[in-house]
Protein backbone atom coordinates (compact mmCIF):
# COMPACT_ATOMS: atom_id res chain seq x y z
CA UNK A 1 0.00 0.00 0.00
CA UNK A 2 1.29 3.63 -0.01
CA UNK A 3 2.55 3.73 3.36
CA UNK A 4 2.66 6.10 6.36
CA UNK A 5 4.86 8.74 4.80
CA UNK A 6 1.22 10.01 2.81
CA UNK A 7 -0.96 10.03 5.93
CA UNK A 8 1.62 11.61 7.69
CA UNK A 9 2.32 14.41 4.95
CA UNK A 10 -1.61 14.89 4.46
CA UNK A 11 -1.87 15.79 7.82
CA UNK A 12 0.71 17.96 8.46
CA UNK A 13 -0.42 20.13 5.21
CA UNK A 14 -3.67 20.31 6.84
CA UNK A 15 -2.16 21.74 10.46
CA UNK A 16 -0.22 24.28 8.32
CA UNK A 17 -3.72 25.19 6.77
CA UNK A 18 -5.47 25.71 10.56
CA UNK A 19 -2.10 27.40 11.43
CA UNK A 20 -2.40 30.50 8.60
CA UNK A 21 -5.93 30.57 9.63
CA UNK A 22 -4.98 30.75 13.47
CA UNK A 23 -1.96 34.10 12.00
CA UNK A 24 -4.72 35.50 9.79
CA UNK A 25 -8.90 35.07 11.11
CA UNK A 26 -9.79 38.41 11.43
CA UNK A 27 -11.95 37.58 14.61
CA UNK A 28 -11.63 35.18 17.92
CA UNK A 29 -14.09 33.03 16.99
CA UNK A 30 -11.88 32.39 13.37
CA UNK A 31 -9.00 31.63 15.13
CA UNK A 32 -11.00 29.21 18.28
CA UNK A 33 -12.32 27.45 14.81
CA UNK A 34 -9.05 26.88 13.79
CA UNK A 35 -7.58 25.51 17.14
CA UNK A 36 -10.77 23.17 17.38
CA UNK A 37 -9.56 21.32 14.11
CA UNK A 38 -6.48 21.68 15.09
CA UNK A 39 -7.48 19.28 18.10
CA UNK A 40 -9.48 16.98 16.31
CA UNK A 41 -6.54 16.36 13.64
CA UNK A 42 -4.19 15.89 16.67
CA UNK A 43 -6.42 12.92 18.22
CA UNK A 44 -6.44 11.76 14.88
CA UNK A 45 -2.07 11.75 14.84
CA UNK A 46 -2.17 10.38 18.47
CA UNK A 47 -3.89 7.27 17.61
CA UNK A 48 -1.80 6.60 14.53
CA UNK A 49 1.35 7.38 16.41
CA UNK A 50 0.14 4.09 18.82
CA UNK A 51 0.03 2.13 15.80
CA UNK A 52 3.18 3.18 14.80
CA UNK A 53 5.04 2.01 18.07
CA UNK A 54 2.74 -0.33 18.59
CA UNK A 55 1.96 0.53 21.81
CA UNK A 56 -2.11 0.39 22.89
CA UNK A 57 -1.89 2.37 26.13
CA UNK A 58 -1.17 5.60 23.26
CA UNK A 59 -4.98 5.14 22.51
CA UNK A 60 -5.90 6.25 25.46
CA UNK A 61 -3.35 9.83 26.16
CA UNK A 62 -5.68 10.46 22.42
CA UNK A 63 -8.78 9.44 24.71
CA UNK A 64 -7.82 11.85 27.28
CA UNK A 65 -6.44 14.70 24.81
CA UNK A 66 -10.08 14.67 22.91
CA UNK A 67 -11.95 15.13 26.60
CA UNK A 68 -9.31 17.93 27.64
CA UNK A 69 -9.58 19.77 24.25
CA UNK A 70 -13.44 19.11 24.53
CA UNK A 71 -13.93 21.32 27.71
CA UNK A 72 -11.45 23.97 26.79
CA UNK A 73 -13.12 24.53 24.11
CA UNK A 74 -16.79 24.68 25.57
CA UNK A 75 -14.87 26.96 28.36
CA UNK A 76 -14.14 29.32 25.52
CA UNK A 77 -17.62 29.40 24.01
CA UNK A 78 -19.03 30.30 27.14
CA UNK A 79 -16.48 33.01 27.74
CA UNK A 80 -16.67 34.51 24.62
CA UNK A 81 -20.77 34.47 24.79
CA UNK A 82 -20.24 35.93 28.15
CA UNK A 83 -21.79 33.48 30.80
CA UNK A 84 -17.99 32.74 32.29
CA UNK B 1 -0.60 -8.19 2.65
CA UNK B 2 -3.66 -8.69 5.18
CA UNK B 3 -7.49 -7.86 3.62
CA UNK B 4 -8.11 -6.38 7.35
CA UNK B 5 -4.91 -4.36 6.78
CA UNK B 6 -5.45 -3.11 3.12
CA UNK B 7 -8.89 -1.98 4.15
CA UNK B 8 -7.56 -0.07 7.27
CA UNK B 9 -5.07 1.63 5.40
CA UNK B 10 -7.42 2.69 2.81
CA UNK B 11 -10.03 4.20 5.46
CA UNK B 12 -6.77 6.20 6.89
CA UNK B 13 -6.67 7.24 3.70
CA UNK B 14 -9.95 8.56 3.69
CA UNK B 15 -10.15 9.76 6.78
CA UNK B 16 -6.77 11.87 6.04
CA UNK B 17 -8.04 13.27 2.71
CA UNK B 18 -11.07 14.42 5.07
CA UNK B 19 -8.62 16.33 7.19
CA UNK B 20 -7.36 18.13 4.22
CA UNK B 21 -10.33 18.82 2.77
CA UNK B 22 -11.51 20.49 6.34
CA UNK B 23 -8.45 22.66 6.48
CA UNK B 24 -8.77 23.59 2.93
CA UNK B 25 -12.44 24.84 3.63
CA UNK B 26 -11.19 26.61 6.41
CA UNK B 27 -9.12 28.64 3.99
CA UNK B 28 -11.49 28.69 1.28
CA UNK B 29 -14.41 30.35 3.14
CA UNK B 30 -15.59 33.91 3.48
CA UNK B 31 -16.95 34.00 6.97
CA UNK B 32 -16.89 32.16 10.34
CA UNK B 33 -20.30 30.52 10.04
CA UNK B 34 -19.22 28.87 6.37
CA UNK B 35 -15.67 27.88 8.06
CA UNK B 36 -17.34 26.06 11.20
CA UNK B 37 -19.86 24.52 8.61
CA UNK B 38 -16.94 23.04 6.05
CA UNK B 39 -14.46 22.31 8.19
CA UNK B 40 -16.29 20.60 11.60
CA UNK B 41 -18.08 18.01 9.43
CA UNK B 42 -15.35 17.00 7.55
CA UNK B 43 -13.15 16.85 10.93
CA UNK B 44 -15.87 14.98 12.46
CA UNK B 45 -15.48 12.30 9.22
CA UNK B 46 -11.86 12.23 8.82
CA UNK B 47 -10.94 11.63 12.42
CA UNK B 48 -14.21 8.69 12.35
CA UNK B 49 -11.92 7.29 9.08
CA UNK B 50 -8.30 7.40 10.33
CA UNK B 51 -9.07 6.23 14.61
CA UNK B 52 -11.13 3.58 13.01
CA UNK B 53 -9.22 2.58 10.02
CA UNK B 54 -5.94 2.83 12.68
CA UNK B 55 -7.93 0.00 14.48
CA UNK B 56 -8.58 -2.22 11.76
CA UNK B 57 -5.09 -2.13 10.17
CA UNK B 58 -3.90 -3.06 13.99
CA UNK B 59 -5.33 -6.29 13.89
CA UNK B 60 -4.22 -7.12 9.90
CA UNK B 61 -1.01 -6.56 11.45
CA UNK B 62 -0.95 -9.48 14.25
CA UNK B 63 -1.93 -7.29 17.37
CA UNK B 64 -4.60 -8.18 19.46
CA UNK B 65 -8.32 -7.38 18.84
CA UNK B 66 -8.51 -4.63 21.64
CA UNK B 67 -7.44 -2.64 19.45
CA UNK B 68 -10.75 -2.28 17.54
CA UNK B 69 -12.57 -1.84 20.91
CA UNK B 70 -10.44 0.90 22.06
CA UNK B 71 -10.84 2.87 18.65
CA UNK B 72 -14.33 2.31 18.54
CA UNK B 73 -14.24 4.19 21.70
CA UNK B 74 -12.53 7.00 20.85
CA UNK B 75 -14.50 7.30 17.69
CA UNK B 76 -17.92 7.47 18.89
CA UNK B 77 -16.18 9.78 22.02
CA UNK B 78 -15.13 11.87 19.19
CA UNK B 79 -18.26 11.59 17.33
CA UNK B 80 -20.60 12.91 20.06
CA UNK B 81 -18.33 15.85 21.49
CA UNK B 82 -17.41 17.82 17.85
CA UNK B 83 -20.77 18.85 16.86
CA UNK B 84 -21.39 20.00 20.69
CA UNK B 85 -18.23 22.00 20.90
CA UNK B 86 -19.11 23.46 17.79
CA UNK B 87 -22.54 24.44 18.60
CA UNK B 88 -21.32 26.45 20.83
CA UNK B 89 -18.22 27.90 19.12
CA UNK B 90 -20.98 29.07 16.45
CA UNK B 91 -23.52 30.32 19.26
CA UNK B 92 -21.15 32.24 20.88
CA UNK B 93 -19.88 33.97 17.47
CA UNK B 94 -23.72 34.94 16.77
CA UNK B 95 -23.97 36.51 20.10
CA UNK B 96 -21.02 38.73 19.88
CA UNK B 97 -22.38 40.50 17.09
CA UNK B 98 -20.30 38.95 14.42
CA UNK B 99 -22.10 39.84 11.03
CA UNK B 100 -22.85 36.94 8.20
CA UNK B 101 -21.08 37.01 4.80
CA UNK B 102 -23.23 39.82 2.74
CA UNK B 103 -23.96 36.70 0.41
CA UNK B 104 -26.18 35.13 3.24
CA UNK B 105 -29.56 34.64 1.94
CA UNK B 106 -31.62 33.20 5.10
CA UNK B 107 -30.94 33.80 9.17
CA UNK B 108 -33.42 31.57 10.99
CA UNK B 109 -31.75 32.08 14.22
CA UNK B 110 -31.73 36.32 14.14
CA UNK B 111 -35.42 35.72 13.15
CA UNK B 112 -36.13 33.22 15.89
CA UNK B 113 -35.19 35.69 18.11
CA UNK B 114 -36.80 38.75 17.14
CA UNK B 115 -39.78 36.62 17.33
CA UNK B 116 -38.84 35.57 21.02
CA UNK B 117 -38.54 39.79 21.56
CA UNK B 118 -41.95 40.44 20.33
CA UNK B 119 -43.62 37.82 21.63
CA UNK B 120 -42.44 38.78 25.10
CA UNK B 121 -42.95 42.35 24.68
CA UNK B 122 -46.74 41.34 23.79
CA UNK B 123 -47.01 39.13 26.77
CA UNK B 124 -46.18 42.62 29.14
CA UNK B 125 -48.60 44.28 27.23
CA UNK B 126 -51.30 42.11 27.63
CA UNK B 127 -50.11 41.86 31.59
CA UNK B 128 -49.78 45.57 31.51
CA UNK B 129 -53.53 46.61 29.49
CA UNK B 130 -55.85 44.79 32.43
CA UNK B 131 -53.93 46.34 35.01
CA UNK B 132 -54.54 49.78 33.75
CA UNK B 133 -58.30 48.72 33.00
CA UNK B 134 -58.86 47.78 37.10
CA UNK B 135 -57.58 50.94 38.31
CA UNK B 136 -59.98 52.76 36.35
Amino acid sequence: MIGLNVYLALIAIATLLSVYRVFRGPTTVDRLVAVDIMTTITTGLMVLFALYYGRMIYISVALVYALLAFGGVIAFARYLEGGL
Amino acid sequence: MNVLAVFGEILVLLGTFFYFLSALGLIRMPDVYNRMQTSTKSATLGSLGVIVGTGIWAVGKGYSPAWVVQTIAVAVFLLLTNPISAHALIRAAYKSGIPLWEGSVVDKYGEHIKAKESDSENVKLAEIVPEEGDKE
